[in-house]
């Protein structure tokens, strides 16, 4: 019979051998990568940034790719995600799009199924374009300019196209006077006013007010066309009519997508996509890590995603793998927005003493550093938008990202709060890092008086809690974190819905500092009837510098990504027009 | 162990009690009491002494942590950027960055000190185990007596009560309740709120345990001379309950409450590694867990500290309560 206490005594035995098992298993993991399962031989680190990596001609091979995340949508009309942008550029075609070009030379928008950009006329509100020839659907018929006016249509039925940018909406049609084509009363469901089709190859536009950013908005692919008789509404999105060089083999939802070549496409009527691999294959899995470990066994090629490899990915491959490596420069600006309704953010010296308290070198660190977390932030606008400067009226850059606690100091005595005050700050718990950064800065605030509470929200509810005052109001919030990236690269794209007053909305409100100032209006409007870039770039600059001189909104990172390039992948290089991403439509394989 | 293997003969046992008492002399006319009974068993028992031993050096550890942390580390909300690689984010130096300043290395990404943490960590730990057991055994206990003596219809709902608890999804209550509470109750704010929230819910949670033993036992002792005694005596219902059966049932009580400890101290990391423990960036193990997720594979010595921290405090308790529970109760049916 055995006693009590030789049994515990099993117990406890069998307990140590557990820990002992789980340390050395744990340990085993962190240096057994030298047996180079990879042995890829890439093209060097970073040899995608503003150039082509193996540059090539060559067609053939299936080029596969992984993401965590499935498209958005695969219509055209309704796909609001930069990635789905990039992947739609092989099976959808715009009258315009950006040019085929690494680093700030895609930003640039030429034309695709027009032959030229846009003639503008009537002092920027009309714009007419000429389809050219040999343009052609998956069944051979051709591309006509009534398809094209069809399918931006389509964005007016928001009952049945739901997602997707609204631009090109309101800007045609404020006042939304037309009702979609599904409710359309004329034969044709050609009833938009404000887009002319005289003949089969012209399309015109009619702007009731000048944008100078309307061909962006034409170059989203909710620009694309769509063949009438092979709109299936909500069901497009499961096998959408190609017109580009590859047609859906098959798609399944949050699982496989398989695109095949499109033999009806001719290379001569496309002067953009390069159309390499015979085949893509898509594999959605929701386990990033996963992911990554695959990538660098190189079953896979390119994360379709495109954000980044996990923290234990990137760093078997920054050490293991580094010719595989870019560091993709994105578009996106991490941030910290006052809020002016918030006490004491209401007063601009109290704002002041958070941009001088902040180490933004400490932030940057936690975010991961210069290659995988981003550069310091100086200005409100990312590097690729015209606009930015080097404008540093906090000396943010000149201390290289250090704090100036005697300045916060004394920004706090101006402010009434000598002694410091309370606050709370948001942070999203499904971005990584997030959460991490906003602990950080509550230490270094903590550091002159200013005592944060840090709330980490539920990535899923968060628009549904930032995004309406009275709730941020309610929940007492001074600050919020988060991260925002252009729409398409200008001031207007990035920033409006940041900064404009009017723009200020009950829900879904991304003017999340509640900006009220009639100059920062008045620049963009000035900004926007601009259709010369260069001339709006210069307006910009001097909206960013009002901003900060306001202390209105806090950037403190312009992100990169530490990103896989697998070795097989010719023609690479990353593209500014998808924030940075790999520019898809022009990737090839090594068979 | 050793002593029996060397006589084994049939007098080493009778003999050892025989010389026991003769050189204590006085003290064996005196009967014992039961605590000293249950000491000296205890005191023989080296496994659960042990156990004791580190339940205690914990609990001084919860306690002093503050001091603990100023002479042997660093604050523990302080980042220490300068400690990590600027490439990989991961701590510099071998083991997670251990040596004599940072006894537990240092976090990933945000170089705070794990030693402090897990120092802190043991205050979140301890604090609501505790709590959430003095809770679960004063409603156990109140609502097991009353139904194991009054029997009838108060006994039937007090046990169907116990059974939809015991059936409750508790873990995904929490998670739930925390979610929706606001950050202001009861004029407590931040992490009081969550800490008092996990007090109240794991202890009401865990009460349907506890009452289940008391109620058992009740009905038992209800029925001995003693309480006839004192009912043909005239002793009302409150004495009988308070007076008469509640000390007969400390011993369980005790014993259980230690034993329910761990098993909260594991529901409250639990809760802590899925976000709906105390808020950052106050310290707590299963916080740690979760953080240390990210980079076990290239910095597994996060994880070990404190994963191995809970799994020794666990240990310990259960190992004691084990112990306390053959002292008090030898008969006991194991």
């Amino acid at each position: 019979m055995p006693t009590s206490s030789s049994k515990r005594r099993l117990a406890a035995g069998a307990a140590l051998v557990v820990a002992a098992l789980v340390t050395t298993t744990a340990c085993g993991g962190g240096d057994g990568d030298d047996n180079s399962k990879g042995s890829s031989k890439g093209a060097g680190y970073d040899a995608a940034y503003n150039k082509i990596a193996n540059a090539s001609t060559k067609k053939g091979g299936t080029l596969k790719m992984v993401g965590k995340q499935d498209l958005d949508s695969a219509d055209p009309q309704r796909a609001y995600y930069g990635m789905s942008w990039d992947f739609m550029r092989f099976y959808t075609r715009q009258l315009v799009t950006y040019a085929p070009k690494a680093g700030a030379g895609s930003t640039e928008l030429v034309p695709d199924l027009a032959t030229d950009n846009a003639k503008i006329t009537d002092g920027g509100k009309t714009y007419t374009y000429t389809l050219r020839d040999g343009v052609t659907w998956e069944d051979g018929s051709p591309i006509t300019s009534k398809d094209v006016k069809y399918g931006i249509e389509r964005i007016w039925a928001k009952d049945t196209i739901t997602g997707g940018p609204q631009y090109l909406q309101q800007n045609l049609d404020p006042k939304l006077e037309y009702k979609g084509p599904y409710k359309d009363k004329a034969k044709d469901k050609l009833g938009l006013k404000a887009i002319e089709t005289p003949d089969d190859k012209t399309i015109v536009f009619k702007l009731p007010k000048p944008n100078g950013d309307f061909e962006q908005f034409l170059a989203m692919p909710s620009g694309s066309p769509v063949k009438q008789d092979k709109d299936t509404g909500a069901k497009y999105t499961q096998k959408p009519f190609s017109a580009g060089p590859y047609k859906f083999e098959s798609y399944k939802a949050n699982k496989k997508i398989v695109l095949v070549r499109n033999d009806k496409w001719s290379k001569a009527s496309d002067p953009i996509r390069a159309a390499l691999p015979d085949k893509i294959d898509v594999t959605i899995s929701a386990n990033l890590e996963e992911n990554d470990k695959r990538l660098m066994e190189g079953d896979y090629d390119v994360d379709l995603n495109g954000t980044g490899m996990t923290q234990s990915g990137r760093v078997t491959a920054v050490q293991d793998h580094r010719d595989s490596v870019d560091n993709m420069r994105t578009s996106f600006v991490r941030y910290v927005a006052l809020i002016h309704t918030a006490k004491p953010f209401d007063n601009v010296h109290c704002r002041k003493a958070v941009f001088y308290a902040t180490d933004f070198a400490g932030l940057q660190q936690v975010r991961g550093g210069k290659l995988a977390g981003g550069d310091i932030a100086n200005s409100t606008l990312p590097v690729s938008i015209k606009g930015h400067s080097d404008y540093d009226p906090y000396g943010v850059i000149e201390r290289k990202g250090k704090p100036d606690a005697a300045k916060a100091k004394d920004e706090l005595k101006q402010c009434g709060k000598p002694g410091g005050f309370s606050t709370k700050i948001t942070a999203r718990n499904n971005n990584p890092g997030e959460v991490d950064t906003a602990e950080a800065l509550q230490e270094q605030l903590g550091k002159v008086g200013i005592k944060l509470e840090v709330d980490a929200l539920d990535g899923a509810e968060t628009s549904a809690i930032t995004g309406s005052p009275k709730v941020v109001k309610a929940r007492g919030y001074g600050m919020t974190m988060s991260g925002w990236g252009p729409d398409f690269p200008s001031g207007q794209g990035f920033g409006q819905p940041l900064w404009d007053s009017r723009f200020l909305a009950d829900t879904g409100n991304y003017n999340e500092s509640q900006i009220k100032d009639k100059k920062i209006d008045g620049l963009f409007d000035k900004a926007i009837a601009e259709t010369d870039p260069e001339a709006a770039g210069k307006i910009y600059e001097e909206l960013d510098k009002r901003i900060l001189d306001q202390a209105d909104w806090m950037p403190f990172i312009y992100e990169k990504n530490i990103t896989w390039r697998g070795p097989r992948l010719t023609n690479v290089y990353m593209s500014d027009a998808y924030n940075g991403r790999y520019d898809y439509a022009s990737l090839g394989v090594v068979k | 162990m050793t002593a029996p293997l060397h006589d084994t003969t049939a007098e080493a046992e009778p003999t050892a009690p025989v010389d026991a008492a003769a050189s204590e002399g006085v003290r064996k006319v005196e009967g014992r009491s039961l605590k000293q009974i249950a000491w000296n068993r205890l005191k023989r028992d080296k496994v659960a002494l042990g156990g004791g031993i580190v339940v205690v050096f914990l609990v001084l550890v919860a306690i002093f942590a503050p001091l603990i942390v100023s002479l042997l580390g660093h604050p523990p909300n302080e980042f220490h950027q300068d400690k990590l690689d600027p490439l990989t984010n991961l701590p510099t130096g071998s083991l997670g960055g251990v040596s004599g300043d940072y006894l537990f290395g240092v976090e990933p990404n945000k170089g705070r000190d794990v030693f402090s943490r897990v120092v802190y960590g043991a205050r979140i730990s301890l604090l609501v185990a505790f709590l959430a057991a003095i809770v679960a055994v004063a409603l156990g206990t109140l609502f097991g007596i009353i139904a194991g003596y009054f029997g009838g219809w108060i006994d039937a709902l007090i046990s169907r009560v116990m059974d939809v608890l015991l059936s409750f999804p508790q873990l995904l209550f929490i998670i739930s309740l925390v979610s929706v509470l606001p950050d202001d109750l009861l004029g407590l704010t931040g992490s009081g709120v969550r800490i008092a929230v996990l007090v109240l819910v794991i202890g009401f949670f865990g009460w349907p345990y506890i009452g289940r033993i008391v109620r058992g036992q009740t009905l038992s002792l209800r029925e001995r001379e003693y309480v006839e005694a004192a009912r043909s005596l005239g002793g009302g219902s409150r004495h009988i309950l308070f007076r008469e059966l509640l000390p007969n049932l400390v011993a369980p009580i005790v014993v259980y409450m230690t034993l329910m400890i761990p098993t909260n101290i594991l529901t409250e990391a639990a809760l802590s590694f899925l976000g709906a423990g105390v808020r950052p960036p106050t310290a707590s193990w299963g916080g740690m867990l979760r953080d240390a997720l990210e980079t076990y594979e290239h910095d597994p010595m996060f994880m070990v500290f404190p994963g191995v921290t809970i799994f020794i405090t666990v240990l310990a308790f259960n190992l004691f309560g084990d112990g306390l529970r053959d002292a008090l109760d030898p008969k006991g049916t194991r």
